[in-house]
């Protein structure tokens, strides 16, 4: 059996790539062509697994966000000229929240300009949630480096912590009212929530117990540089921080930026290699970065590009005007970088019998 | 090198007035199985954690003398440092699991033990094929049944090639063939391996026959024998035991095969006469006929599925008032989620339910603890006051029993339990005594048992039947899910075997607990082709010949 399992990191370049896209974008043509995307390949190669609730999750969370964005356009939105849909009836604020309109006319080019933020970030959510799908947290954790191997157990633990926890409220719901006692209202709510902390608690100690039975934290495993990789890690850290503000800031601080990033790149490079290469631990099976892992990883770099090039070409196809409303249009490089962002489709397509 | 040495051991944990172990001396011999066994909450797990160093390490508490594991001695090291020695499996390990998929959890303590990865690899090969667990290794560790999990758990701790393997009651929640492949499993580590292996087990009989010793826990001061000599006086014995006891067998067999030799005469002695010493009390003897005719329990064409797969299909029951019904079938055959339908816990997509002639789907409040009590296979989940005597009055008062009441019942399953103790610190046996104690205190008009004998010991196993004949005789119908092939057979009016959801034998208990070749309890495989069911009858039988 060869292993066909495409490394996490390359799904996280691919959903980031289309997420960056989105973020930038409100043209709705162009987020409805990347939901469209997600979605495909999310059905063509994703493996069953738990996990895979979480895309309806993220979906229904998008849903929401759009509904919730749109009533607030509605009630609060400031009154533009424009096409009239209907009038709400007006509210007068007191002289203290003046600036804040309640009610009064809707018009068509402020619920469209509504939609189209809220569509922003509900395809960034949506390209979360496929990428959560597509490879699992815990995958991607395998893949971190030596010295992140601590952080990313209590990760993982806490990842699975929710769901159980969830479990964990039915079971002591269902308990309640085999014994006749009320699952709702405050005091269902004190009786259903004790025993579900105590529940969660007991678990983490038995989790616990059993870990360090399997050698978990073993004084050899972690090697000999642990102290001075982390230190390090942190010094890195920090030193890129400074970069970024010096990135962003304007004065004589830009100056620094340079430096600053260079020194904090190299700081985390070495904390990394210092660990790997102390470290006893080892890894089973660790995912290989494999062709099929490079176009997935370039498919999602190429939409980012095509929309570069895309906002060069005409800058107002990414971000439609609204007032006047114009007709949302795609051109040539936007359609190219979403047809390249369905190669995983044919890189990495899940086995037919895991469908 | 012993592998492990316990040194004039104590143990006292922390608030508690008298120690739970003390003097314990106890060296594990290379290459032996070695079995605890004792009464509910006398200590067994503590004295299995004792010697992987979780305990003290985990528990808290004041450790006395010195247990010294591969000669490491335990308060000098903590657990993790004993990982490539000891692996330890604990009693329930569904919550023990760190990783996602089976082959992920195999590798996941070598890969703290820094082994290399084409050894890794090899390894979890090996060990994949000795558990028999191969065709899993994909799989979700979630999506398995209990016996593939307690199989994928001790495979999780054989990878890092311990020369020690602990298990804490590794058959509990196993249907009696899954227990098989699990003791099967353990027998092969011992013997073609060469593994010392340390077990705790209440169903005796499952393991006493494979024991090079027997550690019996019945107070502080745990004692060390052969297995034979063991079972001469241990509080707790298989029913193969008890019969050579009151037949005075010399040496005591331990094996349904030594017993049947030894049983050559009394087979003969006994032909051609029917158990008479013990009739089912109640709907039996009073015309189960007209038990039938008014079921309290009327369940018609239940349909349940989970997605697409049918848990139960097309499954009729009815139980009336006073009987006692034992459901067994194996690990995910519906017997819970039969439990679960019959409570109104889930609404079957197709056939109706009717409990004393209510929908119990509607049931709620009063109206429902005086009709259905159902204790679900974690017993822990229906308790949740702070102090058991407060868990005691409160049941009393929603039952408006007198006070008093559901503590009397609590002393009947399981006596001198301090009032003043939460319910988790208590012992499985125990948690589960309590639960019972605050559900049938009501006096329910059906009573639901999802697996009662787990982590329960003979004498609150003969309490648990005890308490099962007298609510029966009071006229509730108890219907109880169980593995347990003895406890159904001694207890039972009827069995009824499910698979894949469906009745496969429903008859009177003896019929269908002798023409099996799984559920048949010690005595009938003894007595075999005779129908002879418990130690009880055939003593009777014995002694009425004389």
């Amino acid at each position: 059996m060869t292993d066909r399992r495409v490394h996490p990191g390359a799904w996280w370049a691919w959903a980031l790539g289309l997420a960056a896209v989105a973020a930038r974008a409100t043209n709705l043509v162009l987020l409805a062509g990347i939901v469209g995307v997600v979605l495909a390949v999310v059905w063509a190669c994703r493996t069953p697994s738990p996990q895979q609730l979480s895309l309806a999750v993220f979906v229904r969370l998008a849903v929401w966000v759009v509904v919730l964005r749109v009533l607030l356009q509605i009630v609060f939105a400031p009154r533009l000229p424009g096409t009239v849909l209907f009038t709400l009836p007006e509210a007068t604020l007191p002289g203290w929240a003046a600036g804040i309109s309640v009610g009064g006319p809707v018009t068509l080019e402020s619920l469209v300009a509504g939609v189209a933020a809220a569509a922003r970030l509900a395809v960034v959510l949506i390209c979360v949630g496929a990428v959560n799908t597509l490879a699992t947290p815990g995958r991607l954790l395998k893949s971190l480096p030596a010295v992140l191997y601590e952080a990313g157990v209590a990760v993982t633990v806490g990842l699975t912590a929710t769901p159980q926890a969830m479990a964990e409220v039915s079971r002591v719901r269902t308990a309640r009212h085999l014994r006749g006692r009320p699952t709702r209202g405050a005091a269902g709510l004190r009786g259903t929530a004790v025993p579900v902390l105590e529940g969660a608690l007991d678990r983490a100690l038995t989790l616990a117990s059993s870990m360090d039975a399997r050698g978990y934290g073993r004084r050899d495993a972690a090697g000999p540089h642990r102290f001075r990789s982390l230190a390090l890690l942190g010094v890195g850290l920090l030193s890129i921080c400074v970069g970024a503000y010096g990135v962003l800031a304007s004065g004589p601080s830009r100056s620094l930026a340079g430096p600053a990033l260079a020194l904090g790149a190299a700081a985390c490079a070495t904390s990394l290699l210092l660990a790997g290469r102390g470290s006893r631990r080892t890894r089973y099976r660790p995912i290989p970065w494999t062709a099929s892992a490079t176009a997935v990883a370039l498919s999602g770099v190429v939409p980012v590009v095509a929309s570069v090039v895309a906002a060069g070409l005409d800058p107002a196809v990414l971000m439609p005007s609204t007032q006047p409303l114009v007709m949302p249009t795609m051109t040539w490089p936007l359609v190219l970088g979403l047809v390249v962002a369905l190669t995983p489709m044919l890189v990495a397509p899940a086995p037919a019998a895991d469908r | 090198m012993i592998p492990i040495r316990v040194d004039n051991v104590g143990l006292t944990y922390a608030g508690a007035m008298s120690p739970v172990l003390s003097h314990v001396e106890l060296s594990v011999e290379e290459g032996e199985l070695l079995v605890v066994v004792g009464p509910t909450g006398s200590g067994k797990t503590t004295l299995l954690r004792l010697m992987c160093g979780l305990v003290p390490h985990f528990s808290g508490g004041t450790l006395t003398g010195q247990v010294t594991v591969g000669g490491r001695s335990t308060s000098d090291v903590p657990p993790r440092e004993l990982a490539d020695i000891v692996g330890f499996v604990p009693q329930n390990p569904a919550d023990s699991f760190v990783c996602d998929t089976v082959e992920e959890e195999l590798a996941y303590v070598m890969e703290n033990l820094g082994v290399a990865p084409v050894v890794m690899r090899r390894r979890v090969e090996e060990t994949l094929d000795l558990l028999g667990i191969a065709d899993l290794r994909t799989r979700e560790i979630w999506s398995l049944s209990g016996g593939q999990q307690q199989r994928v758990a001790i495979a999780a701790v054989l990878t890092a090639s311990p020369r020690i393997l602990i298990l804490d009651e590794p058959t509990s929640s196993l249907d009696p063939a899954a227990a098989e492949d699990v003791l099967a499993a353990i027998g092969r580590l011992v013997h073609d391996v060469g593994l010392t292996v340390v077990m705790s087990e209440h169903r005796l009989e499952r393991v006493i026959h494979l024991a090079d010793r027997v550690v019996v826990v019945d107070g502080p001061v745990p004692r060390v024998s052969d297995p034979a000599v063991a079972m001469i006086d241990s509080p707790v014995a298989p029913p193969v035991v008890h019969l050579g006891r009151a037949m005075g067998w010399d040496p005591l067999p331990l094996s349904i095969r030594d017993a049947r030799r030894a049983a050559a005469s009394l087979r003969v002695a006994l032909e051609g006469r029917e158990p008479e010493g013990w009739a089912p009390a109640g709907p039996e003897s009073a015309g189960s006929s007209s038990a039938r005719a008014e079921p309290v329990v009327e369940a018609a064409g239940l349909v349940v599925r989970y997605g697409s797969r049918a848990a139960v299909s097309g499954l009729d029951l009815a139980a009336g008032a006073g009987e006692i019904v034992a459901i067994m079938g194996r690990n995910g055959s519906g017997k819970s989620t039969l439990l679960a339908t019959l409570a109104g816990l889930m609404t079957p997509q197709h056939g109706r339910v009717r409990i004393d002639g209510e929908d119990p789907a509607r049931l709620t409040g009063g109206e429902r603890i005086q009709r259905i009590g159902l204790v679900p296979q974690d017993p822990g989940a229906l308790l949740y006051s702070s102090t058991v005597d407060h868990e005691c009055r409160t049941a009393d008062r929603e039952g408006h029993l007198e006070p008093g009441a559901t503590r009397a019942v609590l002393d009947l399953l399981v006596p001198d339990i301090d009032p003043d103790v939460h319910p988790r610190d208590l012992s499985e046996g125990q948690r589960l005594g309590l639960a019972l104690a605050v559900v049938t205190a009501h006096h329910p008009v059906v009573l639901l048992l999802d697996e009662p004998t787990r982590g329960l010991d003979d004498l609150a196993k003969d309490r648990l039947a005890e308490l099962m004949g007298e609510l029966s005789r009071s006229g509730t119908c108890v219907i109880f899910a169980t593995h347990d092939t003895e406890l159904a057979s001694r207890s039972a009016h009827r069995i009824v075997v499910l698979a894949d959801g469906e009745v496969i034998a429903d008859g009177p208990a003896r019929d269908v607990a002798c023409h099996s070749t799984v559920f048949a309890p010690q005595v009938a495989r003894i007595m075999a082709p005779a129908a002879w069911l418990t130690v009880a009858e055939v003593v009777e039988a014995v002694g009425a010949r004389t």
